[in-house]
């Protein structure tokens, strides 16, 4: 599988996750000129969520979620506050939660997903 | 709950702290957090704990993982964490159960491999453990001997840290083949290598019956060295008291393994004239090391071309010749090693160092050889009890065919003199000559009327400086311990002051 398809192979598999589990996604692939957001949802408790999403075809290179770095999750906050600003939610509560994606063969894959790690 | 707690010692000197390896992996992105002042080499920690727990076999939590070393001002340093920290780690996700005893130290450095290496300072970190009452601990094989040589504690030892979590998960311990420990080395140095030198002979006795300070002058290639080398296989034995000090300190710098464990051979340490003050007396910015005066506690300093050594070297001895130990200070804390050690300095006569008999061969000034023996502070001077003038042998010596004493013959008198020594001290707190103090020599330990008579003469006269004259008395008693005299006679006195005086200066 090539990068940019399992990235957004990874990115379908979080959307069906959080839809399954009551999240209402009001927004993918949100990008600007300082980067990208992969998904925001509403929780079940009604609280706005960004989610970065990692995927990796294997853990031979390490855990997807190591992929984030300080540097990274500034970013993260930055955009998320962008985004709160652009559609008229500053001052709103939010949370940013991370998703590793790892693909085992023929489509299967593993959703490790930590809540509120930012 | 994912936390746990192991128990470790951080040793500042050669006393041990008990630090708590408290290990907490909660929820968030991976990350590694290490808390409680530690130095380089143990920030390095995660990295071998890692790949120690990977290539073992071992989980390693892809979480937010805290490290805290309580108490947390404590400065920490070295490897010897390693252990502890990952026996954390696995207790907290549950991998083996995360109620260890209070009473069980761990330590050991972690190989990429998960093999458990050697460590520094083990001996003292476990004496200390003794205090705080713990009863087990576990080490790396490699520290087995040294450790077991502390009572009292029960020792587990291991090769890898896959058999320590056997070990917690089952109570199982492995089959260790310990190696035994070798044989005490022995001295392969004797004094009946050396030929002639009578004189130079003779001062090495003394000093050694009373523990007496020496200089040794002479030309090169004369035996200075080979003299001095052979001072410890005319000691007596280290007490068992003294074997575990000097072990404990050899432990700490590391070079406990090539010494042997509880050797009772008096250490021999001959740091080169080019030395620094640091390496001389002890120090370093992470974790205070003992320098070559506390290497050499309980046995011989020796340095080799004294006049050669930098300025404020030599002096830097004055404070652990005067009081026993050194005591040194640095942002980690204050650290107290002990340093009783017997000085033996050598020195050519001159600078070119052919100032020999009439000094016929020397090509230096006479102001060259004034200023060469100056560079040997007064003060320090003033502390040395014996000077000899070592000689090349003569023609008639180098062919004799009778060999030199041995050392075991000598040092036989010297146990003979120094058991007369301790009987007479039996209720002091002292043991040897050197060690009287000044008061007691002027009220309970004087020579003879006529030798006292011949001592305040020289001092009135300002030949001797007040400690010159302490100095003198306690030579005195060692000859006289020598010569099986009661107290020392006028010609005991007499003797002393000339080796003190040295014959050449």
């Amino acid at each position: 599988m090539r990068n940019q398809t399992l990235g957004a192979a990874g990115e379908d598999a979080v959307f069906h996750y959080l839809q399954s589990r009551g999240y209402t996604v009001l927004d993918r692939n949100w990008r600007i000129k300082a980067g990208e957001l992969d998904l925001v949802a509403i929780s079940p408790e009604k609280k706005i969520t960004f989610i970065e999403v990692k995927s990796r075809s294997s853990r031979k290179f390490g855990d997807p979620l190591e992929a984030i770095s300080a540097q990274k999750a500034h970013r993260l906050q930055k955009l998320a506050l962008a985004w709160l600003v652009v559609h008229g939610y500053w001052g709103s509560d939010y949370h940013i939660d991370c998703a590793g994606v790892i693909f085992t063969n023929e489509g299967r894959y593993e959703i490790d997903y930590r809540k509120g790690v930012l | 709950m994912a936390l746990s707690k192991v128990r470790s010692l951080a040793l500042l000197g050669l006393v041990g702290h008990i630090v708590d390896v408290e290990v907490d992996i909660s929820d968030g992105l991976p990350g590694y957090t290490l808390l409680g002042l530690p130095d380089a080499a143990l920030s390095e920690s995660r990295e071998r704990v890692r790949s120690a727990l990977v290539n073992s076999g071992l989980p390693w939590p892809n979480k937010k993982v805290t490290i805290s070393l309580s108490p947390a001002w404590l400065p920490k340093s070295g490897s010897h964490f390693d252990l502890p920290i990952a026996l954390g780690l696995l207790a907290a996700q549950g991998v083996i159960s995360s109620e260890f005893p209070e009473s069980l130290i761990t330590m050991g450095e972690l190989g990429l491999d998960g093999t458990l290496r050697f460590v520094r300072g083990v001996l003292p970190t476990l004496i200390s453990a003794l205090n705080f009452g713990a009863t087990s601990a576990i080490v790396p094989t490699e520290n087995f001997q040294e450790a077991s040589a502390v009572p009292g504690l029960q020792i587990r030892s291991f090769t890898y840290l896959s058999e320590v979590v056997h070990f917690f998960q089952s109570g199982e311990v492995p089959m260790q083949e310990h190696v035994q420990p070798a044989d005490s080395p022995t001295h392969t140095l004797d004094l009946t290598d050396v030929v002639g030198q009578i004189a130079a002979r003779r001062a090495l006795e003394i000093s050694a019956i009373g523990g007496h300070h020496l200089l040794l002058i002479g030309p090169p290639g004369t035996g200075k060295t080979m003299l001095a080398e052979r001072i410890p296989t005319i000691l007596p034995a280290l007490t068992a008291q003294e074997s575990l000090e000097v072990s404990a300190i050899h432990s700490v710098a590391g070079t406990l393994t090539s010494r042997g464990v509880l050797t009772r051979i008096p250490p021999f340490v001959a740091p080169h004239h080019t030395t620094t003050t640091t390496a001389m007396v002890g120090g370093g910015s992470h974790a205070v090391k003992p320098g070559a005066v506390s290497l050499a506690h309980a046995g011989v300093l020796f340095i080799d071309e004294a006049p050669e050594c930098a300025n404020g070297v030599l002096d830097s001895l004055r404070q652990p010749l005067e009081s026993g130990s050194v005591t040194i200070s640095r942002a980690v804390g204050t650290v107290t090693y002990p340093a009783s050690f017997l000085l033996v300095l050598a020195a050519n006569p001159c600078p070119c160092g052919k100032f020999n008999g009439r000094g016929r061969a020397c090509t230096c000034s006479s102001l060259q050889i004034r200023n060469y023996l100056k560079k040997l502070s007064g003060p320090l001077l003033d502390r040395i009890d014996i000077r000899a003038f070592v000689e090349a042998p003569t023609r008639v010596e180098m062919a004799a065919a009778a060999a030199g004493e041995s050392s075991e013959f000598v040092k036989r008198r010297v146990n003979d003199a120094r058991e007369i020594a301790a009987a007479r001290f039996k209720d002091e707190r002292w043991r040897i000559n050197s060690q009287i103090p000044s008061s007691e020599l002027r009220a309970r330990y004087k020579a003879e009327r006529d030798g006292m008579t011949l001592l305040h003469n020289e001092l009135d006269s300002e030949r001797l400086s007040a400690r010159g004259f302490h100095k003198v008395l306690r030579v005195a008693w060692s000859i006289a311990d020598a010569a099986g005299h009661s107290r020392p006679t006028k010609n005991d006195v007499e003797q002393a002051i000339v080796m003190r005086e040295g014959t050449f200066l």
